[in-house]
């Protein structure tokens, strides 16, 4: 009985208390940076697609919403020449994001992406590249990979010693 | 002629009113419940989220007024209806101030008893009515609480009447000018308050709607402006308990004279309402058993002392 009036008079209380909503189209909430939200595609130093078509994030995709293929340009640099992500099926788990190699595929503090038909959801190449490195500065594969795609030279690249001259005895 | 055209207009205005401000109180109960809860609640709809319920009626219209197939198509009907009429009937015979009420009934509470009596129908057959078992559970438990609960909420006003000398609403509330009965009915004013909750079936003895339990209890089959009835009903209800506490217990519209005694009943009523509100802001829901043994072996005799305690001191003082 007293305890009943007792908590009457706390929820009473309550008035006087600050509330708790977020406003949200008026104040947005705080996302922290590794927030899993939006996919992008991101470009490395260069401005070049940080993509190389290995299809792991396809692969790891538990919802199987990514679908890329994979090409070459002359140099035999490996792009996507598709690249599709429904958003309408993506769970926004990250798994693409831990499998890339390159760095190329991320999650950004995003999530207003509401749309009216479903097959807006799907975002295509254009939709995901976007023209900044993301959350990883300063890198780019092709500087450290050890095939020459026209980005590097043999012995040009990052951390790259300079080619040994075979011929001559001197170290 | 032109009185009772007048009486008929005045009889409108405040089935009106009535509807709207029972209209009103879902927004408001939203809105304080928020409040209370350390949250906004409605407030997108036009100023502070007054039009919510405009734009809720709106929506409700145009749903689809479905009929089970397995319902008893009358019955269903109508059961939404009885809840409407008799409360909405009860509200007769509250003096709002002296010059605005319906009637003036010689047998006012009497009158009041009967038809919340006949609101429990509502419940009955919309349950039964619904030919499902959750709705049914709800109108077993619904009518068991309405008529159980009726039995004390009958006999707390008892010991108004006894003070009073009269079952009128009007010489009720002439007979609290020296003091309210509140001060000396206050076991009746908290026995009628407890079997009001139960009356208007609202937290902390919701049983027969109780969500977590009974889907929605006997409304669980309607929709569209036939569950819309039975909401509004239900905070017609309220409405109306708060409007006999107010009458019974608080000196209904009296006041001091810088207001009219209409604004002095309306502020009571509200008072009461909001009451009604923060209860269902604090208390948690009772278990079934919990509320009958409340109900027959607390307030029950408590209400029985009452009558005779009340009856022993006037028959007292009457007879010194």
């Amino acid at each position: 009985m007293f305890s009943n009036l007792r908590s009457i008079w706390i929820v009473f209380l309550h008035m006087f208390h600050k509330r708790e909503t977020v406003l949200y189209p008026e104040e947005k909430a705080y996302l922290p940076p590794r927030w899993r939200g939006r996919i992008v595609l991101t470009r490395d130093p260069e401005g070049e697609e940080r993509c190389v078509g290995c299809y792991l994030c396809a692969a790891v995709c538990p919802v199987d919403c990514i679908s890329l293929q994979a090409t070459e340009d002359e140099h035999g640099r490996r792009y996507p020449e598709f690249f599709r992500i429904n958003f309408s099926r993506c769970i926004f788990c990250g798994l693409c994001e831990d499998a890339c190699p390159t760095d190329a595929i991320q999650l950004i503090p995003d999530f207003e992406m509401g749309e009216y038909h479903r097959q807006n959801l799907v975002y295509e190449k254009e939709d995901l590249l976007i023209d900044g490195q993301g959350k990883v500065q300063g890198y780019n594969f092709y500087k450290v990979a050890g095939i020459d795609a026209g980005v590097k030279a043999k012995g040009q690249g990052a951390n790259e010693d300079k080619p040994v001259d075979i011929k001559k005895l001197m170290p | 002629m032109i009185e009772n055209l007048e009486y008929i207009g005045m009889v409108l205005a405040i089935m009106l009113a009535l509807v709207l401000i029972a209209a009103g109180l879902i927004w408001l109960e939203r809105r304080m419940l928020a409040l209370w809860q350390d949250r906004y609640g409605p407030n997108r709809v036009g100023p502070f989220g007054v039009l919510q319920v405009t734009a809720d009626m709106i929506k409700i219209f145009f749903k689809e007024d479905w009929i089970p197939r397995f319902a008893d198509k009358k019955v269903f009907v109508v059961a939404p209806a009885i809840v409407m009429i008799t409360i909405l009937l009860s509200f007769a015979i509250v003096p709002f101030s002296p010059s605005i009420g319906v009637v003036d009934l010689n047998i006012g509470i009497l009158f009041f008893l009967a038809m919340s009596s006949l609101g429990a129908y509502s419940v009955v057959l919309a349950g039964w009515a619904s030919n499902n078992k959750y709705s049914l559970l709800g109108a077993m438990r619904g009518s068991a609480q309405m008529i159980s609960y009726e039995v004390f909420m009958g006999l707390s006003l008892m010991g108004v009447v006894i003070l009073t000398g009269s079952f009128n609403m009007r010489d009720i509330v002439l007979a609290q000018r020296g003091v309210w009965f509140v001060i000396p009915q206050f076991v009746g004013f908290i026995i009628f308050f407890i079997a009001g909750i139960a009356e208007a079936h609202r937290l902390p003895f919701d049983i027969p709607e109780a969500e977590s339990e009974l889907v929605a209890g006997y409304h669980s089959e309607y929709s569209g402006m036939k569950f819309g009835m039975f909401f509004v009903g239900e905070y017609l209800g309220i409405t109306l308990i708060s409007a006999l506490i107010t009458t019974l217990f608080f000196g209904g519209w009296l006041g001091f004279h810088f207001l009219p005694p209409i604004v002095w009943f309306l502020i009571k009523m509200f008072g009461f309402i909001l009451v009604f509100i923060l209860l269902r802001a604090s208390l948690p829901r009772l278990r079934y058993d919990q509320l009958m043994s409340l109900g027959w072996k607390i307030l029950l005799p408590l209400s029985l002392v009452n009558i005779l305690i009340t009856g022993a001191i006037v028959l007292y003082l009457n007879n010194r």
